[in-house]
């Protein structure tokens, strides 16, 4: 024992280790797939993130894959700090959420995905307009449009206002049946503001946002969209002056705004569902989140509600819509697990799942999964929620305000709030339609340089 | 003696060891153990300070993909993105907003504050610890939490100030929908989060006053005000330089109270630089063009630290 120095001691103890290491096979945490390092959008329905983590675990113990997976709120922005931060860094998650914008935003950053969407298309057939837009930019798929947090902004409407103050019968204009009442022709913007009038001379004004959050814009923009009234085209060329459809959508916007609370200018995205469930208003375009507060909240209020599809401009009818993406980092190392795992995440069964989880808000990006029961059997009352999906029979077509402006340039204008600002300008701030049309190109002609 | 030419107390150097003996003398130079003690400063301000500072820089000198340097029509090449800011109206109508909100916002808590400092200065110091503690309060909670507080007060549907002003019969006022109500609303937020910091400050320089000069006044027949215009005003006036400026600085970077109460509506008309640049940079993905406004409040903020560092040195030379 005296001859063992501990020198000896220290180098034999070293080469035993280091011989151990270079000989062992390489042992990932979970199985022989490796990692997955995921961050999914926290959803605002806690059951949402429930389902999430089930699937995640479902199939990364189907793969032997270790799926590790975090929640990003988009409280405060989160999630868009979270990928500006990634992106910058080019560390982080392998796949992530991305809010509507961001797949265009970061379109050089993330892995192409068109094997994957050709697969999801071949079994489900086509995406949703909006989403195609939004997530492939410059002709290719650059992330998959989400089941988890994708949402369309319909009409919630108290039917029973409606009924005694505008004389509507909204349940039998929308039925929750695969078929329009025989009244659903009528249902358009001109319908639309003598029924604000008369909710507004009543007392029960609709809640409408006018602000810059998403809840104005998005229905703003899909009033735009039925008039075909767009701010700029395809190529990015402004489309401003002399555009006569520009114009009537703008006046429709001012007739409606003159009706709403005094306050909408200040709403954020929380005021048209404060409006629905305290009871005070007669309609607000809005998911069914506004309504689920309200079946816990006020009972009464969420039992006279109805989700009804948008109304009608002179060039058709447009749902706003608000996607999530799912989308692959290129600096990801598992990109295979990762389109993998999205791809099994896109199939009907674990769609559905997600839908269920999420009470029926979440939509998915493939018309042909408008079908799930979780929107017939919602309730009280049963079938509130029916037409909350775009159905063949709505005649409608889901749409992002800016579109169809480079997805590059709308996000700017989109973020900025362009259209609500137009009708600001001109119903708080006392401006004629050709003064705001004028501001309007001008902010517009900034955006447009530089990209 | 100069600082780097002095030494600490000598040691016994090493037998026969002329290279460890010019170490150990290096070493010993006040001059090295400085520049030792302060790298972790100096990496601090580098990492922290001068390299987000150049980046941000640099960053302003991109087009909005970021693969080379943004294109300009009457500025050099790089400098794109001011070109256009100077040529927004919606750029120009948050530069005057950050003008107003900052400048009416700080006058507004360097008055508070100064009266706030005197109140508490003439309550026997028994009682003054708890009006102390108390008035602190609102410059010690994080002010996004107490920002939400207030916006739940300006809520434009349900305000409670609004029920207290129909409760006496007074029309509900529009705090957060109409252009300088608003404006108003965020710049009593700041006021109520930032004048405490003005109390405290200037307290502490009234306590630094002597009592002999006051004396001296009073000998001489001085009024109270007379008093306050040539006594305790000169004796603080560096004091009110520093913290009107470091007040400065910390009011036109605000971000968090538009941010909550307004997200910078209506029309655009309450944006300071950092709620815009945020708006811009994160928000629409033009990180570019969001530094670039950022960027804009060095200049104007330089000029002030210019003009009111000076006025502290000269002051400073004065008394001496």
């Amino acid at each position: 024992m005296s001859g063992l120095k501990r020198r000896d001691l220290l180098l034999a103890g070293a080469g035993v280790a280091a011989a151990g290491t270079l000989s062992a096979p390489m042992v990932h945490a979970q199985g022989t797939g490796g990692t997955l390092r995921c961050g999914f959008w926290d959803h605002w329905v806690p059951n949402g993130n429930v389902v999430m983590r089930e699937l995640c675990a479902e199939w990364g113990r189907a793969n032997r894959v270790d799926v590790q997976m975090d929640t990003v709120t988009s409280n405060g922005n989160q999630i868009l700090l979270t990928i500006n931060a990634q992106a910058q860094s080019r560390t982080g998650y392998d796949l992530m959420s991305f809010p509507a914008w961001e797949p265009s935003n970061h379109q050089r950053m993330l892995e192409p995905v068109d094997d994957v969407m050709r697969n999801l298309t071949q079994k489900y057939g086509a995406v949703t307009p909006a989403a195609e837009y939004l997530g492939k930019p410059g002709g290719n798929w650059v992330a998959i449009p989400a089941v988890a947090g994708t949402q369309l902004k319909p009409a919630c409407v108290r039917f029973d206002l409606m009924q005694q103050h505008a004389g509507i019968d909204i349940r039998a204009m929308w039925p929750a049946q695969n078929a329009a009442g025989p009244t659903a022709g009528q249902w358009n913007w001109e319908t639309f503001a003598k029924a604000a009038e008369a909710c507004h001379k009543a007392g029960f004004a609709f809640g409408l946002p006018m602000g810059s959050f998403t809840d104005a814009v998005d229905w703003v923009g899909a009033l735009f969209a039925s008039y075909g009234a767009f701010l700029m085209d395809d190529k990015g060329a402004i489309t401003v002056r002399n555009n006569a459809k520009l114009r009537a959508a703008v006046e429709m916007c001012v007739r409606i705004s003159r009706f709403l609370p005094n306050d909408v200018w200040a709403w954020d995205d929380g005021g048209n569902n404060r409006a629905l469930i305290s009871g005070r208003s007669a309609l607000v375009f809005n998911p069914p989140s506004a309504w689920a507060v309200a079946k816990r909240d006020a009972p009464q209020v969420a039992e006279n509600c109805w989700t009804v599809p948008m109304p009608a401009g002179p060039e058709g009818r447009f749902a706003p819509y608000l996607p999530y993406f799912w989308g692959i980092w290129n600096f990801s190392r598992n990109k295979g697990a990762a389109k993998a795992f999205l791809e099994w995440l896109s199939d009907r069964a674990q769609a559905e799942r997600q839908t269920n989880g999420s009470g029926g808000y979440d939509i998915p990006p493939f018309t042909s999964m408008s079908d799930f029961k979780v929107w017939e059997t919602e309730g009280p009352p049963v079938g509130s929620v029916y037409n909350y999906p775009v159905r063949a029979h709505h005649n409608s077509r889901t749409s992002i305000a800016m579109a169809p402006a480079p997805a590059a340039m709308a996000v700017q204008m989109y973020n900025q709030g362009l259209n609500t600002k137009l009708i600001a300008r001109i119903v708080q701030g006392g401006e004629s339609v050709d003064q705001a049309l004028g501001w309007v190109e001008r902010e517009l002609n900034t955006i447009r340089r530089g990209g | 003696m100069a600082a780097d030419a002095s030494m600490a107390p000598p040691m016994t150097p090493a037998p026969g060891s002329g290279r460890a003996s010019t170490l150990q003398r290096l070493a010993r130079r006040r001059s090295t153990i400085a520049v030792l003690m302060t790298t972790p400063l100096l990496v601090v301000l580098l990492g922290l300070v001068a390299y987000p500072a150049g980046y941000g820089i640099y960053l302003s000198t991109l087009n909005r993909r970021m693969t080379g340097f943004m294109e300009a029509e009457w500025l050099p090449t790089g400098l794109g993105n001011f070109e256009i800011l100077f040529e927004s109206e919606t750029f120009w109508a948050v530069a005057l907003q950050s003008c107003i909100f900052a400048i009416t916002a700080v006058i507004l808590k360097a008055l508070i504050g100064f009266w706030l400092a005197h109140m508490l200065n003439d309550i026997p110091t028994k009682g003054q610890r708890k009006w102390r503690g108390m008035l602190l309060i609102p410059w010690v909670i994080p002010p996004a939490l107490s920002t939400l507080g207030w916006w739940w007060m300006f809520d434009p549907s349900y305000s409670s100030i609004n029920w207290l002003f129909q409760v006496v019969g007074i029309a509900e006022v529009p705090w957060l929908g109409e252009k300088w109500w608003a404006r108003l609303s965020i710049i009593i937020v700041n006021v109520w989060y930032g004048a405490p910091f003005f109390m405290i400050m200037y307290l502490a320089a009234l306590k630094s006053v002597p009592e002999q000069l006051y004396e001296a006044a009073a000998i001489d027949g001085a009024s109270s005000w007379q008093r306050l215009r040539y006594v305790t005003l000169p004796m603080m006036a560096n004091i009110i330089s520093i913290t009107v400026l470091f007040s400065l600085i910390v009011t036109f970077s605000n971000y968090d109270i538009v941010r909550v109460l307004t997200n910078g509506g209506p029309r655009d008309l309450t944006h300071v630089f950092a709620s815009y640049a945020f708006q811009v940079g994160i928000l629409s993905g033009n990180i570019p063009r969001g530094a670039a406004v950022s960027l804009f409040m060095f200049p104007i903020l330089a000029i002030c630290a210019f003009f009111v560092l000076r006025g502290v040195t000269r002051r400073n030379k004065e008394q001496m």
